[in-house]
């Protein structure tokens, strides 16, 4: 019996056990000297670990239904995992050219995937609880891993307060689911609900833990930390912040709407429409002011992430393959975006603010083209993929009945294309400046240009993530 | 006698406490701290109530996880302070305002 739990949960004890005999290792030798070395092997063991989990079948779940194995999982994990060891290569050099490439962080990034990776296999309250804390107390101190600059320290600072406000208020709704559920398992929790209603007390407790992970997914109106801890934040760690975390927090949410609450489709259903709407203007709309690239792009997060909800407000099979594809395709855009962002300098300085940008074209015509590509993606401009990943979660709403979401998403869709496109403006047809080196190492210039090839062909065939994603949506929405 | 609703009502009203703390603090970080604290420790006070209430022993295991997590979390929290602190040479909440907009 308990060698099947160990071999369903083999995947993230390996990357645990990794990451402390890492720790150890370096602590005991070389320490920030291991640095570099340990940041290319921990891509390495992640991607190990992904075509790993990607070869598992069927569903199984170990330790009395606390950690689930099924389908789903597996896309999130593979997922999560990929972007997560294409962050940590990808930052690596820019890293580096800070001085701010210590050991601890593919320590920390490693241990914060193996929170993410029990965050979207949780199937009781508490593997859920303790998957979230340890992906978010590694989220904090990577936040503040530049000790020396008062932003990072200022990012963390915000980032930890923020953060453990929404872990008190999902453990508050979790105590109160229990108290009403009388168990803590989400098998248990699903066969409360009655006539697709939850009692008075279960839905207090559900409201609760749906603000949570509002929080996590920086959703509209618990998105206030989001500009402020990705703009702190050394631009590598950003990156993995825009990625990684993302896709397990709309992955977590997806899996607790739907195990836990999944005969209660219509409680929680007009909450997250709501949210995801609001989420989908002001992330158009306060992005506009922006002059900081990291700003710009947590408002574009937090819209992508309304666009996200989009797909679970559906509350179909439909609408949660369409949020997965989003959330794949929305993590492929971010690491080219990043990759770039993250290169930008002057006199040896990183710089973010997008004036920058004036006139880059006639420096660097094929990373200028990328980031259009890249650009016209985020805003949803056809051909590129991220129109068909809008147009996914779209059609989902509106077969799920939400037409007035579907429509007011197309109108902040076209509000939202101002400033990506201000951006290219900004790169073709800006006015003599400064201007910005670019200063990119090969890993980074290498995903610039695979991330804007793929979403420039994927409409092809999605690379075939659109059965993987049906799959893991037909194993959760049963 | 002391019934369930009696457990739930302190609570209830700690947790309140703990999130008021948060946002109408005007002082310093540590009181932040003991505002997250208050609110954990509230959600521990349901858990055990409902535990008892409902004769199962899932709360308790579950009050434990929390308290661990919690004192992890305190942990970090502290050090992220004292790094703040270096930098800054303040923990008002009122200064931790590099950022905005």
């Amino acid at each position: 019996m308990i060698s099947v739990d160990i071999q369903t949960v083999l995947p993230e004890i390996l990357l645990s056990v990794y990451a402390m005999a890492a720790l150890l290792g370096a602590v005991y030798t070389a320490k920030d000297g291991l640095a570099k070395l340990l940041t290319w092997v921990t891509a390495g063991v992640m991607v190990v670990i992904a075509v790993m989990v990607a070869g598992g079948e069927g569903a199984t779940s170990a330790f009395s239904g606390m950690f689930l194995d099924d389908a789903y999982a597996r896309f999130a994990k593979v997922a999560i995992l990929l972007a997560a060891a294409a962050v940590l290569v990808v930052g690596e050099a820019s890293m580096e050219r800070r001085g701010l490439l210590k050991f601890e962080y593919p320590i920390l990034v490693a241990l914060a995937t193996v929170g993410m990776m029990m965050m979207v296999s949780a199937g009781n309250l508490m593997s859920l609880y303790m998957g979230l804390e340890l992906q978010s107390l590694s989220l904090y101190v990577v936040a503040s891993l530049n000790r020396d600059s008062v932003r990072s320290t200022e990012a963390g600072m915000k980032y930890f307060v923020l953060g453990a406000l929404s872990s008190g208020l999902l453990l508050y709704g979790s105590s109160l689911v229990y108290g009403y559920a009388g168990t803590t398992d989400f098998a248990g929790i699903i066969t409360a609900a009655t006539d697709g209603h939850v009692g008075l007390g279960m839905l207090i407790g559900l409201v609760f833990v749906v603000t949570g992970m509002a929080f996590k997914v920086s959703a509209v109106p618990f998105h206030m930390w989001t500009p402020d801890v990705y703009e702190g934040a050394p631009t590598p760690v950003t990156a993995f912040f825009a990625t990684a975390p993302k896709f397990a927090a709309m992955g977590l949410f997806a899996r607790v709407m739907f195990d836990a609450f999944g005969n209660a489709i219509g409680d929680w259903q007009q909450v997250i429409a709501l949210i995801a709407f609001l989420s989908m203007f002001w992330g158009a709309f306060a992005a506009i002011g922006q002059r900081n690239i990291k700003r710009l792009m947590a408002y574009s997060s937090i819209a992508h992430m309304g666009f996200a909800l989009l797909g679970l407000a559906a509350g179909t099979e439909q609408g949660v393959q369409m949020m997965l594809q989003y959330m794949a395709v929305y993590v492929a855009m971010n690491i080219g975006t990043f990759a770039f962002i993250m290169s930008m300098e002057r006199d040896g300085q990183p710089i973010a603010d997008i004036s920058a940008l004036h006139q880059y074209s006639t420096v660097n015509k094929t990373n200028a083209l990328a980031m259009l590509i890249l650009m016209f993606s985020l805003a949803g401009v056809p051909p590129m993929l991220g129109f068909f990943a809008k147009y996914g979660v779209l059609v989902a709403a509106v077969n799920a009945g939400l037409t007035w979401l579907a429509v007011g998403a197309v109108i902040a869709s076209v509000i939202g294309a101002f400033y990506y496109l201000r951006i290219v403006y900004f790169m073709y047809f800006g006015e003599e400046n400064e201007g910005v080196e670019v200063n990119m190492s090969p890993a980074a210039w290498t995903a610039l240009m695979a991330s804007a090839v793929i979403v420039l062909v994927g409409f092809v065939n999605f690379f075939g993530i659109e059965g993987a994603a049906q799959a893991a949506a037909a194993a959760l929405v049963k | 006698m002391v019934g369930l609703e009696h457990y739930l009502g302190v609570a209830a009203a700690l947790f309140v406490i703990g999130i008021f703390g948060l946002f109408l603090n005007r002082k310093n970080v540590i009181i932040l701290l003991m505002s997250i604290e208050l609110m954990l420790l509230a959600v521990n006070i349901n858990l055990v109530a409902f535990s008892s209430y409902l004769g199962d022993l899932t709360g308790q295991v579950f009050t434990l996880f929390v308290l661990t997590v919690a004192a992890a979390e305190a942990a970090i929290g502290l050090a992220i302070l004292v790094s703040f602190f270096r930098n800054r040479g303040t923990i008002a909440v009122e200064d931790v305002n590099v950022m905005k907009g």
